[in-house]
């Protein structure tokens, strides 16, 4: 029987190769932040409170463009959904929690953490204390998250503006999904969106970032439909 | 106007955490919705690597020739060949600075 402190470090050790992403793209959230002109406590915020990278980009771009709110809220809402899915895997892992417990690591659940979780815990069925688990990935993650953000932030300030370190953001989401670029059924509905965001790019208050993935979320249903 | 925007993208994306979790039994989620669930990322992040690419900072087209196009394309294939996020954002970085500085001067 593992003690909880040695399922505890297990997840921080499970997380560790992750950091060689997580890092820099700490470090470019914060630097892109200051780029756009955010004030350094404001870019920090969205870590503590936000807390998920590409939502705090594409906020942080979008009310820099001059989108409204509600766009830039709705459009972290689209990008969020997909912790629909990972809650739904984990409650199964987490049923046994108090609901004050259940609400505090709620806040731990992301995408690194919640892929090495469900691996480990689908792997050792009998594991008495799960959510220990989730809890090491999720706070190693999350300090090295805001640690790296920081760093960002003070980087930001020293980049010159030639360097045009804006052409990072695209650069940032193609590196995320990156891996899915062999799957052809994915780089479908990629297609779809990208196309549709260039034709619907000038749709008022910015609103082609939620219009593209709901397109190329139909897409998709279509396409799942059309498979069986 | 900018803190209260970040507060509710906070409690949204909290909200994301914690439904499934804490809220609504899991069985709600059908299979169906969880299979397009999957395809989130494919769906979204296209629709600002596109345009970021594609368009410049006054919202036309840029040509056929601009340096972003050169830059996406090398960390498009360093990037499927690597799988590595590092690998993807340093190579679409360095060629795009080293057109901008080097080959435009």
């Amino acid at each position: 029987m593992l003690s909880k402190s040695k399922i505890f470090f297990k997840g921080i050790v499970a997380v560790l190769p992750h950091m060689l992403s997580v890092i820099p793209f700490g470090i470019i959230t914060g630097a892109i932040g200051i780029e756009l002109g955010f004030d350094p406590i404001l870019v920090y915020a969205t870590s503590l409170i936000i807390f998920g990278g590409a939502s705090q980009i594409i906020f942080m771009q979008l009310l820099s463009g001059g989108a409204s709110s509600l766009v830039a809220i709705t459009s972290v809402g689209v990008i969020n959904s997909r912790h629909l899915l990972y809650g739904a895997v984990l409650s199964e892992y987490l049923e046994k929690l108090s609901f004050i417990k259940k609400l505090l690591i709620s806040y731990f659940i992301v995408d690194q953490g919640f892929a090495e979780s469900n691996k480990y815990i689908k792997q050792n069925k009998n594991l008495s204390n799960p959510h220990i688990y989730v809890l090491g990935t999720g706070v190693t993650l999350w300090f090295c998250w805001q640690l790296s953000t920081i760093s960002g932030i003070i980087l930001g300030s020293f980049i010159p503006d030639e360097l045009g370190l804006k052409f990072a953001i695209p650069l940032t989401f193609l590196a995320i999904i990156v891996n899915d670029l062999r799957k052809l059924d994915h780089v479908f509905v990629m297609l779809v969106s990208g196309f549709a965001s260039l034709i619907l790019f000038d749709a008022p208050f910015k609103s082609y970032i939620i219009l593209s993935p709901i397109v190329a979320l139909i897409a998709a249903f279509i396409m799942l439909r059309l498979k069986k | 106007m900018t803190w209260l925007s970040i507060i509710i993208s906070g409690i949204v994306t909290y909200f994301s955490r914690m439904a499934m979790v804490a809220l609504i039994d899991r069985e709600m989620l059908g299979t169906k919705v969880k299979e397009v669930l999957n395809y989130v990322p494919a769906a979204v992040f296209p629709a600002i690597i596109f345009p970021g690419v594609f368009f410049n900072d006054f919202g036309s087209f840029v040509e056929i020739s601009d340096p972003k196009i050169y830059g996406a394309i090398v960390a498009l294939v360093v990037g499927f060949y690597s799988r590595s996020v590092i690998a993807t954002i340093v190579s679409g970085l360095l060629s795009y600075w080293f057109i901008i500085f080097f080959l435009l001067r």
